[in-house]
């Protein structure tokens, strides 16, 4: 009973690092405060300062679909299903870059937040959460200017088929954060150490989004090959995505089940890496 | 009956010293590896060579570091704790293992209630926010909750007298207010135990005097301050107890004081002869000042011996190199007592313009004459302080400079009526007449 009470009295141990999850989720409960406050900072500090404000949200991914449409469309000639290509490359743009800036956001965490992480203690896990959430709100924001245009088409005529996919937008969204938080966080754990990684994140994220199908559909790779993209977590999701809004290509069910698989898998790993280096990446960042 | 809230257990805090390369990657694989299988970790083994398969692992293990080495001590509610230390004594590197920022290698510590850090104020400000969405950012990132810092949020405001500007961004703030409403975020936090490192360095005197009395005030609501300082006054004025670390090691750990102070700044382990300063290494190198001795001597620059006599004059010299003159150099020293008073600063410019001492490039000795019946009986210590006048420091008070210590004893008068020493911290002989 006494040792039991000595126990109590106490807070916090600090200790060192044993064992493998240091992970707690009341901790980072705890914390909710900071992460909204923390997208509240990120969302309303990017475009300070600037001219057109909120409206670079939106010329950016318009652009991109524009130059997209141009280049693979018109000059390299890749179908589209039918579906005019503004869509088709919309659909595609918006969510790959939903994915891609929250990996290649969160991979930074630790570099990026060396100063702060030096001097105070909170969760780290409520950076790179508070990144998924801003690029999450981007997206909606991103996501609204593609519905326009499809009830734009929509309205002219064009064949495009919503399908009952789309009540599985939020899980698709969700899955597709989560990946982004895991590849970011296994990264950002290991750049601590070898900055290496640093470089790789770039160009990587960009083959990346070659190996998925974003600039042509899944319908022009050779039935033989279509195993390999089982192993892109992210080709499923995309595909659903686009099934689901514009009904073309097809849902995959078995590949949606690997893609989930992964990520929890990679969500995990990373977890478990970032919780470890959280607590000595200052020594070695 | 006594609440322990911070217990320090054996704390030891490693270092891998050496660059971070291919080498690293293989010891770390290794290691891995035989974690894996549950063999030992052929790395983890101190003060042994390790066993290289290549010739380009150049990280050896003996190249590590105790920042700590088997640090206890326990901290009482309502305590102030003092931690002094030279550079490099472990004092950051303590406050951060006690702070979260980084673990420990081996040992424990235990804390009762909550932890902020004032380590660097204004940690995650946001120059683009305003100073308003700052304090509840700042805030949140240093533990408090948004109901908490709305209640408190117009006492903060208050404290930094900052009202006027408080829907400014904080990117337009003179850097006096952005360390104001820094320090006023953190200051009202109300952890149960405050962390302080330095802040005082920050800011205007009459805000560090309310910075001073904030952590005295935090002391007697029966909260514990952790307060690591060069500042043996700021110490000995808020502290109830005080460490003193060394290489990592606890030196000392004390209620008194006054006493530990004086053991820290006369620490004759340190250095062999006290009284006397010479340049050993480039830290101090400037091209304005730069010092290559200081000596006590007599009138003739005879080195003295100790401990002084107070019959007689002590010359201060200070010999330098000057490599560029500016007409704003301000050289001189600071004066102070074995327990750490501050007794006086002296610069070579203290007179009238035209009486100024001329500098020219070259080596050249300063000198400067304390007059004799002038101190009291004990020892001193004399610190070179000085800069270009309203531009910069070349040496500040406070941090390290070139240093000499000297004793005086006897030679307290020529009276037959006053030969011990005298209660004061000064013991002159002045002059009377009666009529």
């Amino acid at each position: 009973m006494e040792i039991r009470d000595e126990n109590e009295k106490w807070t916090t141990v600090i200790s060192p690092v044993h064992g493998w999850l240091h992970f707690s989720l009341k901790e980072l409960w705890r914390y909710r405060d900071l992460i909204a406050l923390f997208v509240r900072r990120d969302f309303v500090a990017v475009y300070k300062q600037t001219i057109l404000g909120p409206l670079w949200f939106l010329i950016q991914p318009l652009f991109s679909t524009i130059v997209f449409t141009v280049i693979f469309g018109r000059i390299a000639n890749i179908p589209t299903d039918g579906i005019p290509p503004m869509l088709f490359y919309m659909a595609g743009i918006v969510s790959w870059n939903y994915f891609s800036s929250c990996l290649t956001t969160t991979s930074n965490t630790f570099i990026a937040n060396a100063n702060i992480f030096g001097k105070v203690y909170f969760p780290r896990l409520a950076v790179p959460i508070s990144v998924v959430i801003v690029n999450l709100m981007t997206f909606v924001i991103q996501f609204l200017l593609f519905l326009g245009f499809l009830f734009y088409f929509y309205w002219r005529g064009v064949p495009v088929h919503l399908s009952g996919w789309i009540l599985l937008t939020p899980l698709l969204l969700g899955q597709m954060g989560i990946l982004g938080l895991g590849v970011g966080i296994l990264v950002s754990s290991l750049t601590t150490k070898y900055r290496d990684l640093t470089f790789v994140v770039g160009f990587g994220t960009q083959l990346w989004m070659y190996a998925t199908p974003i600039v042509y559909p899944m319908s022009q790779i050779p039935e033989r090959w279509q195993w390999l993209y089982a192993l892109n977590p992210m080709a499923s999701l995309i595909e659903t995505f686009r099934y689901a809004f514009l009904g073309s290509g097809s849902v995959n069910l078995a590949h949606l089940a690997v893609s989930a698989g992964m990520t929890i898998f990679i969500l995990c790993a990373g977890i478990v890496l970032f919780s470890r280096i959280e607590k000595s990446f200052m020594d070695t960042v | 009956m006594s609440n322990t809230v911070i217990k320090v257990e054996n704390l030891t805090k490693q270092y891998r010293l050496g660059i971070i390369n291919h080498g690293m990657l293989f010891q770390d694989l290794q290691s891995w590896w035989a974690r894996f299988r549950g063999k030992e970790d052929p790395n983890t083994r101190i003060g042994e060579h390790v066993y290289c398969h290549t010739s380009s692992c150049n990280y050896k293990q003996d190249s590590s570091f105790l920042a700590l080495e088997k640090i206890s001590f326990d901290v009482e509610q309502g305590e102030v704790l003092g931690i002094i230390g030279r550079n490099g004594a472990g004092k950051s590197t303590l406050l951060k293992v006690i702070s979260r920022v980084t673990c420990p290698t081996e040992g424990q510590v235990k804390l009762q209630g909550r932890v902020a850090s004032l380590l660097e104020v204004g940690t995650g400000f946001h120059p683009e926010l305003t100073g308003r969405e700052n304090v509840f950012l700042n805030g949140a990132i240093l533990g408090m909750s948004h109901s908490e810092i709305s209640n408190k949020f117009d006492e903060i405001v208050a404290f930094a007298e900052i009202e006027k500007f408080i829907d400014t961004p904080v990117k337009r703030y003179s850097s006096g207010m952005y360390i104001r409403l820094a320090f006023a975020v953190a200051a009202h936090l109300e952890p149960e135990i405050l962390v302080v490192d330095e802040v005082l360095a920050v800011g205007d005197s009459q805000f560090q005097k309310k910075c001073l009395g904030k952590m005295s005030d935090v002391g007697k609501e029966g909260r514990t301050v952790l307060f690591v300082s060069h500042n043996m006054n700021a110490i000995e004025k808020l502290c109830t107890s005080c460490i003193v670390l060394d290489k990592g090691r606890l030196a000392a750990n004390s209620r008194d004081i006054r006493e530990v102070i004086k053991r820290y700044l006369f620490d004759k382990t340190d250095q062999q002869n006290i009284s006397k300063w010479v340049r050993t290494n480039e830290d101090f190198s400037n091209p304005w000042f730069d010092p290559l001795s200081v000596t006590i001597t007599d009138i003739e620059g005879n080195a003295l011996e100790m401990p002084l006599s107070n019959n007689q004059d002590i010359w201060v010299q200070i010999e330098a190199e000057m490599r560029e003159t500016d007409p704003a150099l301000t050289m001189g020293y600071a004066l102070y007592t074995e327990e750490g008073h501050l007794l006086y600063w002296s610069y070579q410019t203290d007179v009238s313009e035209e009486n100024w001492p001329i500098t020219k490039t070259g080596i050249s000795n300063w000198r400067s004459k304390i007059p004799s019946h002038y101190l009291n009986e004990g020892c001193y210590r004399i610190e070179v302080i000085g800069g270009l006048h309203f531009r910069q420091w070349i040496f500040e008070p406070g941090k390290k400079t070139p240093h000499v210590e000297f004793q005086i004893s006897g030679g307290l008068s020529d009276s037959p009526y006053w030969i011990a020493k005298r209660p004061g911290i000064l013991a002159p002989v002045m002059e009377w007449k009666i009529s």
